[in-house]
């Protein structure tokens, strides 16, 4: 698992790798991510411009303190091998590999990372890589997947291709989804990486697309992925804590300080014992309470 | 590098530029057609030249139509339509991207 604790990923936004004017402006939404995608977005007769105009654009273009994603092609494609040499090249921070159906082809994928840092004179190790999880055989394969490499940041589940291979389609209750989610997530939770939800794609359908994004959230989904950037704000209001989730955490994390000035390493408050699992629940309220900024700096509430 | 077809790569759409590059006897001769053209003419047509000439490409007759777009995507479509021309695709120009 790489280095990614504390990493939030509420938002992983989708920009179509051949568009020059959606490449440029990818940055100015305040995704905690953004996916150039080189793949299904781009007609096979493009995929060699795009790739350059990706790599052209990452070398000069500031996307701020988001995390920098590539979807390449699959790796039964032509495409395949040149996307992965060219988006290490250029310095990316995660290569996003599709239809990820086992851990071979995790291990082929960080394999071709490996060759390529040392190719072009890249630190080993400082490309990481996600798998996309499309099909029963993937959802089966999921814990492998997740627990391929120590580069892994993360799994996400894309429903639409799913969903035909299950013979199926889309519902809004999303019923259909059931048991894929549930396995992304338990895989990415027990290999320690980030688990991202599928992307909603009626722009029409707001409420759907609170109800969905509640409901991943519930569950414990890091984030979701996004084709409009207008679904960035609504997203990032389902995951900001409410006032209580935030004064809460801010004691938590005031008797963790108490605790460690008075050198005593039993934390508690208002009488009772805080163990683990509600530290690190308090520290995820905070990241997400200064990301929405809802807090100062020093963890204070302010008032909307 | 060399220019064996005549190639077109980028499009008309806002932030793009399209580049049409076939061969020439000798020189770099480009014409450019941008709603900037006043302010940014001598730029665009700079990038397209120093990108040829990393390409190893001395010779070649370009044709831009611009629409705004920044010199990363005039260096990227420039180097995608040169290597459509020169057949050489899948391979890339690793040391000049």
């Amino acid at each position: 698992m790489a280095e990614n604790e504390e990493r939030l990923r509420r938002t992983m936004m989708f920009v179509p790798g051949n568009n020059p004017a959606m490449v440029k402006d990818a940055g100015i939404y305040g995704a905690d991510s953004i996916m150039f995608d080189l793949e299904d977005s781009v007609s096979l007769s493009e995929k060699d411009a795009a790739r350059v105009l990706v790599y052209e654009a990452l070398q000069t273009q500031d996307y701020g303190n988001a995390e920098l994603v590539v979807r390449v092609n699959g790796q039964d494609t032509e495409f395949y091998a040149n996307d992965v040499k060219a988006m290490v090249k250029a310095g990316i921070d995660v290569i996003r590999l599709p239809k990820a159906e086992s851990a071979d082809m995790v291990k082929q994928l960080e394999a071709d990372i490996l060759a390529a840092e040392k190719e072009f004179g890249r630190e080993v190790g400082s490309t990481h890589l996600m798998a996309a999880i499309e099909s029963a055989k993937g959802v089966l394969n999921a814990p492998q997947i997740a627990a391929a490499s120590d580069r892994m940041i993360g799994i996400a589940l894309s429903a639409e291709d799913y969903t035909t291979d299950m013979k199926t389609h889309r519902y809004p209750d999303g019923a259909e989804l059931e048991f894929a989610r549930n396995m992304v997530l338990h895989a990415a939770r027990a290999a320690g990486v980030a688990a991202f939800d599928t992307v909603f794609t009626n722009m029409d359908d707001t409420e759907g697309f609170y109800r969905e994004t509640e409901y991943i959230h519930q569950l414990g989904f890091d984030g979701k992925s996004l084709v409009n950037p207008r679904q960035i704000e609504m997203v990032n209001k389902v995951y900001e804590p409410t006032q209580k989730e935030i004064l809460n955490a801010k004691n938590v994390i005031n008797a963790i300080e108490e605790a460690r000035l008075k050198g005593s390493g039993v934390i508690s408050m208002n009488g009772q014992m805080v163990d683990r699992p509600v530290v690190l629940r308090a520290q995820r309220v905070m990241g997400l309470a200064k990301a929405s900024n809802l807090v100062d700096e020093e963890g204070n509430y302010i008032e909307k | 590098m060399e220019i064996k077809d005549t190639a077109v790569a980028g499009t008309l759409e806002s932030s793009d530029i399209q580049i049409m590059i076939s061969k020439a006897a000798d020189g770099i001769q480009i014409d450019l057609q941008s709603d900037v053209e006043k302010q940014f003419g001598d730029q665009i047509r700079q990038v397209i030249t120093t990108t040829l000439n990393n390409l190893g490409i001395n010779a070649a007759k370009v044709k831009a139509v611009d629409k705004g777009a920044l010199d990363c995507v005039i260096k990227a479509r420039t180097i995608a339509a040169a290597q459509r021309a020169s057949q050489t695709t899948d391979q890339p120009a690793w040391e000049v991207l």
